[in-house]
């Protein structure tokens, strides 16, 4: 393999040099690296490859952790199709993924600008702006939630002051959602890192160009930020959508670990949790995480099939 | 999850050159300048306000009587109150909380150190050895990174309980243990690639193997990307819930997130205050390390910085 890679006339030279022995280094290191990452090997094969595999199995069979699995088919999936909880789950998901990631790639996005305006407290504001990021996803911060979206706390009042009477989020079907959506979007901090270092990467030539040209503000982010920072933007964009495909905790704790009121914080994870750790339908579950896992796969196939047209990177345009 | 993304861009953001993508270059006046700048803080904190918000919140409710903590808009109480830490200290369900916190850590240290070794073994081999098929597993290795954990779940969980392995550890840490964390390899692989490479060619010519090299030259230089793996693991299986809440089934072996779900379970609105203030007590050493690991962060940008 490394001969290959060099430039033939220098494999040649190094041959005649000395052959033997730098064969011997050549299976040496083969020997060396599969030593050095047998941890991972082995844990790819049994945590990951082989449960790949058992689950595609298992969503074929009707399985309840003690019995023996027996093959039913499809049926798993035309249950799971006909089964108007699942479908509750699928629109539960599709609608906090549709809202919550847009607006936290906004917000992380708008943030970034505005930072990377100013050096002055940079550090501070990065910093404080992404400790949500690391605690969103506790329990600690599920309990804060709830008590701050139930009636009579901050987020009724102030809603209240704007003549909206809606309550607290948490006990409302109709809002629960929306404070679960919220909670993401207050997680910005992680992406916006991640902007800020892709701003920092714009050189400063390109924005001068354009001010010599004589483009305004919105003209040069939209023509010298944005292209330049798309990489970067499809990055955020196709991680943040497939986390939010699988959220859980947040959605568990949040609700009080009902996914409710009347299902209306189902998401998808949380009926997979509810089908297979609850009622032991392991078939069934198998078969709801392969069409999580086909989702994903779509979601990530057109993103990536849309990068053509709208992400540039560096080396292309050179 | 969602923090990980970021963990390489804190760690390897290069220098904090903090000229910013904007162009100021038209000679405005000082005092347009001023004011723009005034704008420009004000906007910042008030986006930090509602930020900070609810880590604020829990702090001043930890010190609330119960029932004042939902009502009240005070964020601080007007007499402060130490009885929610003092119910703390008879435990959950005859548990003394100080068990969660030892399971937690004992969770959290367990994954430090499982992913460090596993990690950085892996990475070492993508990124300093040669050998036939290392492309094709470093494809797979980034392949993990995307695929929904849900998948495997089920089929872990029912290997687990074939191997009588459910309400122990082992089906959390082992994972740890080998490199399945895909995000923290790519992390050292990246960091390692840019490592100058005459220094482990050195090593290597002085007659280092690379087990050698891999300890004394590799390892060292990568102590920020190490630093900060340490730190993500860290508060990761801190905060880990979903694993817990499958694996574990026995109130003594409860994680802190666990028992504070338990705790809820059992007291509920009676004792809302205790609750509170063991979700605070539990968000304390994520935000300790977060704080107190800052430093070296910055430390590790400027060893990156040197390479150039």
């Amino acid at each position: 393999m490394t001969l290959v890679k060099d430039p033939p006339g220098r494999v040649r030279a190094r041959r005649l040099a000395a052959p033997p022995a730098f064969r011997r280094r050549d299976r040496r290191d083969t020997l060396a690296g599969y030593l050095f990452m047998s941890p991972w090997i082995a844990g790819f094969l049994l945590l990951t490859a082989g449960p790949m595999i058992a689950s595609l199995y298992f969503a074929f069979t009707d399985y309840n952790l003690f019995n023996t699995p027996s093959w039913i088919g499809l049926d798993n999936f035309t249950q799971m199709f006909a089964d108007p909880r699942w479908r509750k789950s699928v629109e539960v998901t599709a609608k906090y993924v549709v809202i919550g990631t847009p607006l936290k790639l906004l917000l992380a996005l708008g943030v970034a600008l505005l930072l990377a305006r100013n050096g002055r407290g940079q550090g501070f504001y990065r910093a404080a702006f992404y400790a949500p990021s690391l605690i969103g996803a506790s329990v600690t911060v599920g309990f804060v939630w709830r008590a701050l979206f139930s009636d009579d706390a901050i987020v009724d009042r102030a809603q209240s002051l704007l003549g909206l009477h809606v309550g607290g989020w948490v006990g409302d079907p109709e809002w629960v959602l929306y404070s679960l959506a919220a909670l993401t979007v207050w997680q910005f901090g992680a992406p916006m890192v991640i902007f800020l270092a892709g701003l920092k990467q714009v050189p400063r030539e390109l924005y001068e160009a354009a001010a010599v040209d004589g483009a305004g503000p919105l003209r040069r982010f939209w023509s010298v930020t944005l292209p330049m920072i798309s990489p970067v933007l499809f990055f955020n964009v196709l991680l943040e959508t497939i986390h939010a495909f699988q959220i859980f905790g947040s959605a568990y704790v949040v609700s009080n670990a009902t996914c409710g009121p009347a299902d209306s914080a189902l998401v998808y994870t949380c009926y997979l949790y509810q089908k297979g750790f609850k009622e032991a339908q392991m078939g069934f579950a198998s078969a709801m995480a392969w069409m999580l896992l086909v989702a994903v796969a779509l979601v990530t196939a057109v993103l990536f099939w849309s990068q053509k047209r709208w992400v540039h990177y560096e080396e292309a345009a050179r | 999850m969602s923090g990980l993304g970021t963990s390489g861009v804190i760690g390897t953001s290069g220098t904090s050159s903090a000229s910013g993508a904007s162009s100021a270059s038209s000679a405005s006046s000082t005092s347009s300048r001023r004011r723009a700048g005034v704008a420009w803080h004000l906007g910042a904190w008030v986006v930090l306000a509602v930020v900070l918000y609810p880590v604020v919140w829990v702090v001043g409710a930890a010190f609330k009587p119960s029932r004042e903590i939902v009502g009240s808009l005070e964020l601080f109480p007007v007499r402060p109150v130490l009885d929610n830490f003092r119910g703390l200290a008879d435990g959950i369900a005859d548990i003394p909380i100080a068990t969660f916190f030892g399971n937690s850590l004992f969770y959290a240290a367990g994954s430090v150190v499982g992913v460090l070794v596993s990690a950085s073994l892996t990475a070492y081999a993508f990124a300093k050895i040669r050998f036939a098929g290392r492309k094709l597993l470093f494809t797979l290795m980034i392949g993990t990174l995307l695929l929904p954990y849900h998948v495997l779940l089920i089929p872990q969980y029912v290997m687990f309980q074939k191997l009588e392995l459910i309400n122990t550890y082992v089906p959390l840490l082992i994972g740890k243990f080998l490199a399945t964390e895909a995000f923290f390899v790519f992390l050292m692989v990246q960091f390692m690639r840019n490592l100058p490479g005459e220094l482990d060619e050195a090593a290597r010519l002085d007659g280092c193997g690379h087990l050698r090299t891999y300890w004394s030259v590799v390892l060292p230089l990568c102590r920020p990307a190490l630093i900060t793996s340490a730190i993500f693991t860290f508060i990761n299986a801190w905060n880990d819930f979903m694993g817990p809440l499958i694996y574990l089934n026995e109130p003594g072996k409860y994680t802190v997130s666990l028992g504070m779900m338990m705790f809820r379970d059992q007291e509920g609105v009676a004792n809302y205050g205790g609750m509170i203030a063991m979700a605070l007590v539990a968000l304390l050493p994520v935000l300790a390390f977060f704080l107190a690991f800052q430093r070296y962060l910055i430390d590790g940008m400027a060893t990156s910085g040197l390479k150039g």
